[in-house]
């Protein structure tokens, strides 16, 4: 029962985090509530056995990826953005679409897939890094070869942007 | 009050991340700055890797945990490369709001 | 095998060669191919004829030469047969000796002429339709021809395609001749449908064989039709209003093909289809009333006409309408006699006509002549020639045919024999009319008149010979095979009257033109409105162009061409591609520039899969 318990807050700050990064308006506010969402998804991780993966998460993604973003907002002075007119439509019937796209969702979910075990902290012991290790050099070994060449090109991509050009 | 479950069923964890998804979904189409339209990706690509590693619970297999690891790495080079073009729209166009960046329309 | 096939073949080649390179050909050349391939298709006839001993009393079955099949369709075989009898041996006879002479002619008469090499092409490939025409074995090859000669003189009476009314008198002559194919089409049909088949030798052995009496409705709606398509091709009432426009061609094109040879298709046509008549006595009726109502019609519109060349038009007419009268008192070979007689005589009077004008530098006007009688003498005596030939003054040519004809005439219905009395008498009067007013008096116009070279007075003087001398050739009796001649005796001294109707024309016209010219101009105004209504042609023309090309004019204009073509077609048409656009325009709309629009087609997109799973979920 706890474990429904723990799953609803960690949910629910994630979901309020989601929100409200759609509505601020600074970049800076939004940036800060991804870092939340993330959190609370590696918690989210650890009750589903994914040990390295949460650490992952929070390492590489919250960690450094955010903290990127965050100096290129910094960088690029974003400032708030300016409040826009909008749409009828969107203003009144966004929302209820959106429940109900959420709602469908759900319903079509719920129905097609059997019930299963639910899910329990420690109940999965496949996600530790010996197997994670394990799996990745031997099967996975070629798509992992291949994203470190994916991450040079990125590399070398992003240097040749930013740079500044040579008068 | 219907009785809480013992354990988590498990499509509660799909619904959080098609929940997740659909704001991904509204912040992107619905926001001007194109750091916060890049941020509802990264949040999109947060809640698929939550459905991989929700299917990697439910089938006793660690492949989805592979392949929500290499989720994140692609959102890093992509997140690179896409921060470095912003900079340099920014440098060109001295403007972040996606809808001045249309020189496409005819 | 006689080889038949070559004798329409080498005017064909004359053409095309011709017609290809005649541009660049030094004219000694193109005179050469011209005269040549007629010339030497003329001894080839002779070479066969001869073989085939039609000059010496053979030749009383066709001769047929079967070359190839040409359409094959279920029960219908046509094949492309050539068939020689003594019907078409005339014919060829006449079609390229006096094609010979006229192409000869020509040589002298077009010398100055732009398009020269265009002019024989075209003339040699008149030969070959014509050719093939009289030479077919069966009605479909006949209407090949039938249709090119239709064709060749549209583009010879066009010959002068600069001029306006050039080129309307071969739209006319075209059309109307059009007109005619139409009822002679229907005809094939029919007779296709009747007789199973479209050979000559099949169908008429066919009507040949049914019992003298029957007269099927079919077989009278069939020779109706073909005469229909006779009238057409042949200038006969209703149909015959493009011959005299005609006239806008060169003149030897009048002498070949409106004298000669192609107006007397629809002649050779009937006479040919005999047998199919003589089983439908209501059509040669129709055939007898209509070739004497256009030959008294035709005369007298010729009284008054002032250009030489539409009087001896309107005495083509005239003549044809007797051969037509032949045909339908049951005198075939009086009808093909007439033709060949006429052919000798017609185009003699048009070449001299050519004649005359060539002298006069163009002149055609017969009161701007006058007093060449010393000046041209060849001219002058080949014409007189071929007057009293065409007047029936024995014992030149026009007086046999004539006279087999009215005899004919007379034993099938007395009236018809007194109209052509009088219209032998009408006949002599215009002809000598315009003789005297050319050749006598004194010259009222201003060229220099002067006589015409060799090269067109020899072919002149060969045709006098045969006007006058051509009536010793004795086609009823040769013709008998085809067609029986009948035994019944006449009164004596019938065979007078048009004689003397002819000689009494020649004096009359002697004592109005020459004697006192006063005479025809209080005449002429006495009967003012008799006059009007003769020289403007009973305003036949003008009755046509309101009843019938006028409304359709504007009905093809206004419906046809605004409404149907512009309006649906081009609307439809241009409506595709209008649609086109337009679509092409609001989809144009979705191309914003605008990322978050693209993105939010993605999402519906994406929206839409999920709802569509939904509903199959649901309907499991």
């Amino acid at each position: 029962m706890e474990h429904v318990i723990l799953f609803l807050i960690f949910a629910v700050i994630a979901v309020v985090a989601a929100i409200n990064l759609v509505l601020q308006s600074h970049p800076i506010s939004s940036a800060l509530s991804l870092v939340g969402v993330m959190g609370a998804l590696a918690l989210i991780y650890l009750q589903l056995g994914g040990e390295f993966i949460a650490s992952a998460q929070l390492i590489v993604y919250a960690g450094a990826i955010m903290v990127l973003f965050i100096f290129v907002i910094m960088l690029l002075n974003a400032g708030t953005e300016r409040k826009m007119k909008r749409n009828l439509w969107v203003k009144y019937g966004g929302l209820p679409l959106m429940a109900l796209f959420i709602g469908v969702v759900a319903y079509v979910i719920e129905r097609m897939l059997p019930p299963s075990p639910g899910g329990l902290f420690g109940n999965m012991t496949h996600g530790n890094p010996q197997e994670i290790g394990r799996l990745l050099f031997q099967q996975y070994l070629l798509p992992f070869e291949v994203t470190s060449i994916l991450i040079l090109i990125a590399i070398l991509g992003a240097v040749v942007l930013a740079r500044k050009e040579i008068e | 009050m219907p009785p809480i479950p013992e354990s988590v069923p498990f499509t509660w964890y799909l619904i959080l991340s098609a929940i997740l998804f659909t704001l991904g979904i509204a912040g992107f189409l619905f926001r001007r700055n194109v750091i916060t339209v890049f941020m509802s990706i990264e949040l999109m690509l947060n809640a698929v890797n939550l459905s991989f590693i929700a299917f990697s619970y439910k089938f006793k297999q660690p492949d989805g945990h592979i392949f929500s690891f290499f989720v994140m790495v692609v959102a890093a080079a992509e997140a690179a490369v896409g921060l470095a073009i912003i900079l340099t729209i920014f440098k060109n166009r001295q403007t972040l709001e996606i809808d001045e960046v249309s020189s496409l329309k005819d | 095998m006689q080889q038949l096939w070559l004798i329409p073949l080498l005017p064909l080649a004359g053409f095309a060669i011709n017609g290809f390179f005649g541009r660049r050909l030094p004219k000694i050349w193109i005179n050469a191919f011209a005269v040549g391939s007629v010339l030497i298709a003329f001894l080839w006839v002779i070479k066969a004829l001869s073989a085939l001993g039609a000059f010496s009393g053979g030749l009383e079955e066709a001769h047929v030469e079967h070359y190839f099949t040409w359409i094959q369709s279920g029960a219908l075989n046509i094949s492309v047969d050539f068939a020689v009898d003594r019907l078409t041996a005339v014919m060829l006879m006449i079609v390229t000796g006096i094609g010979t002479l006229i192409h000869i002619y020509a040589v002298g008469y077009m010398d100055h002429e732009s398009g020269y090499y265009r002019f024989f092409a075209y003339l040699n490939l008149f030969m070959f339709f014509m050719l093939t025409l009289v030479l077919a074995n069966n009605f479909l090859l006949l209407f090949v021809g039938w249709e090119g000669v239709g064709l060749c003189s549209y583009l010879l009476i066009g010959f002068y395609f600069l001029e306006n009314f050039a080129t309307t008198a071969g739209n006319k002559a075209f059309i109307v001749n059009r007109i005619g194919d139409f009822g002679f089409s229907l005809a094939i049909f029919l007779i296709g449908i009747h007789f199973s088949s479209l050979d000559f030798g099949k169908v008429f052995g066919q009507a040949k064989a049914l019992p003298v009496e029957a007269s099927p409705g079919w077989m009278t709606a069939i020779a109706l039709l073909l005469l229909v398509g006779a009238t057409g091709k042949s200038a006969q009432i209703p149909l015959y209003v493009w011959l005299p426009d005609a006239m806008a061609g060169p003149t030897p094109v009048s002498a070949l093909i409106h004298a000669a040879t192609m107006v007397t298709a629809g002649v050779y046509m009937i006479a040919r289809s005999s047998s199919i008549f003589l089983h439908s006595p209501l059509a040669l009726s129709f055939v007898a009333v209509i070739g004497i109502a256009t030959a008294f019609m035709a005369a007298s519109i010729g009284l008054v006409q002032n250009d030489i060349k539409k009087v001896f038009a309107y005495s083509t007419v005239s003549q044809l309408g007797y051969m037509f009268v032949g045909l339908g008192t049951g005198a075939f070979s009086a009808g093909i006699f007439h033709v060949m007689t006429h052919a000798f005589f017609k185009a003699l009077l048009f070449l001299g006509a050519g004649s005359v004008i060539h002298a006069l530098s163009g002149e055609q006007d017969l009161r701007h002549m006058g007093g060449l009688l010393k000046k041209i003498p060849i001219t002058a005596t080949v014409l007189f020639c071929a007057g009293v030939a065409i007047a029936g003054v024995p014992p030149f040519s026009g007086h046999y045919s004539k006279d087999a004809i009215l005899e004919s005439a007379y034993q099938y219905a007395p009236w018809i024999f007194w109209v052509g009395v009088f219209t032998a008498f009408m006949t002599a009067f215009y002809v000598f009319r315009a003789l005297f007013l050319c050749f006598f008096g004194e010259y009222r116009g201003h060229h220099h008149p002067h006589e015409s070279p060799f090269i067109m007075w020899g072919p002149l003087a060969v045709l006098a010979a045969l006007s006058l001398g051509g009536g010793f050739i004795n086609i009823p009796k040769y013709l008998e095979p085809l067609f029986p001649a009948s035994e019944t005796p006449l009164p004596a001294g019938i065979a007078w009257v048009p004689v003397a109707a002819g000689l009494g024309g020649i004096a009359l016209a002697y004592l109005f033109y020459v004697v006192s010219p006063a005479i025809p101009e209080s005449i002429g105004s006495m009967f003012k409105p008799v006059y009007n209504t003769l020289y403007n042609k009973y305003f036949v023309d003008e009755a046509y162009a309101s009843a019938v090309v006028d409304p359709i004019v504007d009905g093809s204009r206004s419906l046809l061409w605004r409404t149907v073509d512009a309006g649906a077609i081009d609307g439809a048409v241009n409506g595709v591609g209008k649609t086109a656009s337009g679509i092409g325009e609001l989809l144009r709309r979705l191309q914003s520039g605008y990322i978050r629009d693209y993105a939010g087609w993605v999402v519906a997109g994406a929206i839409l899969v999920v709802v569509a799973m939904g509903i199959m979920e649901v309907a499991k």
